[in-house]
């Protein structure tokens, strides 16, 4: 109880800011978890930090206040991780928001490109391409983080049907990138 | 003086391995390590380590980390990175898939500010996006983006590709102003190569080569066409061509390795390491290089 008192007092007197620039160009790489609830504050830090993620609760900005006056703050990068095992554990965010511009949303403009019996679908750096023919993922590219490469080893080759969504086995927004252009593409191919 | 090539490989269990590597069967030997060349880190090191062959110099050391996307592997790799720089004489480092870390890629940032002599820093993919991010891009000497990538370097708000803003239009059309916003931001190395249907060669002056030809369409949905252009541009730098010549050499070699293989979407990198020699040296023939 003194613990959550703590981390309440916390938040009231230094709410959540891009505390991390050490250059004054730097960019803020956490994120920021907006929940109804404070008890569902106190279970993703413990389901979040269990799994090894680096988490702190702390007030939010004013701007995106809503009621319950804490937040979990999480590194960016991990944001699938994050999605997944808060669905897995039944906590239900408001939002997930990047700290560095709590206006950024993510990328939703796709860039689809036809190679005649293959066809591609670009979100933001992810690419995937599948054979028209039998909807085969021939090809994914493009990307940094490195889920990328484990995500292209698990699904080219599989069909676009059978395929695991690169929801299921990424961890980062590159893969959140994928699953985008993934889901974009089987929207395509549906016609 | 070495030059070493950073990144990961998607395996859980890959420990960090580190040394000098060869190709054999269409593997990368890595000491007792024989790794898939599919995409990614170990397709870059491929590249570089057939062109290092082709130029005539010694072969690149790698430093290579399982890493499926948790940070766990990449985080050793940083660590062991920011021991190894000043301990031991580096001429080029290039830094490939890594898991974005804004902490480790500000410590690196200041251990290499402190070296009398730096050595010449290329960044692709993950490690890219971190130096954007730690505000002190123009410490690198290279950024090779793809035009998603151009759109975030250029956005100077966006953490990651992912929330790169939409006013911000992703077409090639549009690289020479994204080009233009990236460096007036200060978000972009010092020289930058942007590959696309027209690949740039671009500075803080503007825009200093485009190389168009020859177009292979066919290039852009594979993966690793990306990473093997790095290779070849570490490659080059690390035989001692300066950085903008060595780019558009690069840019024009990796068109041809397209159109020697003259793949399908459906292809692997791995399918077309096989041109690599001969799009180098027609290459190297064509600006005036004499081959090794």
């Amino acid at each position: 109880m003194k613990t959550l008192f703590k981390k309440i007092y916390s938040g009231i007197t230094e709410s959540i800011k891009p505390s991390l620039k050490k250059d004054h160009n730097a960019v803020s790489a956490r994120g920021i978890i907006l929940f109804h609830h404070t008890s569902d504050v106190i279970k993703a830090e413990e389901v979040l930090r269990g799994a090894g993620l680096d988490v702190c609760v702390k007030g939010p900005p004013p701007e995106v206040r809503t009621g319950c006056d804490m937040a979990v703050e999480f590194p960016l990068v991990s944001e699938l991780a994050v999605n997944r095992l808060l669905e897995q554990n039944n906590v239900k965010p408001i939002n997930i928001l990047p700290l560095q511009d709590l206006l950024l949303e993510p990328v939703s403009l796709f860039n689809t490109k036809d190679f005649g019996d293959f066809l591609m679908v670009r979100a933001a750096n992810m690419k995937i391409t599948v054979d028209k023919r039998d909807l085969r993922i021939v090809n994914i590219s493009g990307g940094g983080c490195p889920d990328v490469p484990y995500l292209a080893e698990q699904l080219v080759g599989k069909s676009l049907n059978d395929a695991p969504e690169p929801r299921s086995l990424g961890k980062t927004l590159c893969g959140y990138a994928l699953q985008l252009a993934y889901e974009e593409l089987r929207k395509q191919c549906r016609g | 003086m070495s030059w070493v090539i950073l990144g990961t490989a998607p395996y859980e269990d890959f420990p960090l391995v580190e040394g000098v590597c060869s190709v054999q069967n269409g593997r990368l030997i890595l000491g007792e390590h024989s790794v898939k060349i599919a995409r990614g880190t170990p397709a870059l090191i491929t590249t570089a380590c057939i062109s290092a062959q082709v130029l005539g110099i010694s072969a690149p050391k790698a430093m290579l980390v399982g890493d499926i996307g948790d940070g766990k592997g990449s985080e050793k790799l940083y660590a062991r990175v920011w021991e190894q720089i000043g301990s031991q004489s580096m001429s080029l480092l290039t830094f490939h898939y890594l898991q974005p870390d804004l902490n480790w890629c500000l410590k690196i940032n200041m251990k290499l500010e402190e070296l009398a002599q730096r050595p010449t820093l290329v960044a692709d993919a993950g490690y890219m996006y971190v130096a954007k991010m730690s505000g002190q891009a123009n410490l690198y000497d290279l950024f090779t983006p793809d035009i998603g990538e151009m759109a975030f370097l250029a956005d100077e708000n966006a953490p990651h590709p992912f929330y790169t803003r939409g006013f911000l239009l992703q077409d090639e059309s549009s690289a020479p102003d994204l080009i233009k916003r990236a460096y007036e931001h200060q978000n972009a190395a010092k020289f930058l190569l942007v590959k696309g249907r027209k690949d740039y060669v671009a500075s803080q002056e503007g825009i200093l080569d485009v190389i168009s030809e020859p177009v292979v369409e066919n290039m852009e949905p594979i993966g690793g066409t990306g990473d093997s252009l790095t290779g070849i541009v570490s490659s080059l730098i690390a035989s001692g061509i300066q950085i903008p010549k060595a780019a558009s050499m690069a840019a024009k070699a990796n068109r041809y390795l397209g159109l020697l293989a003259n793949p399908t979407p459906a292809h692997s990198i791995s399918d077309l390491m096989a041109y690599l020699p001969d799009a180098l040296e027609k290459t190297l023939k064509e600006y005036d290089y004499l081959c090794f």
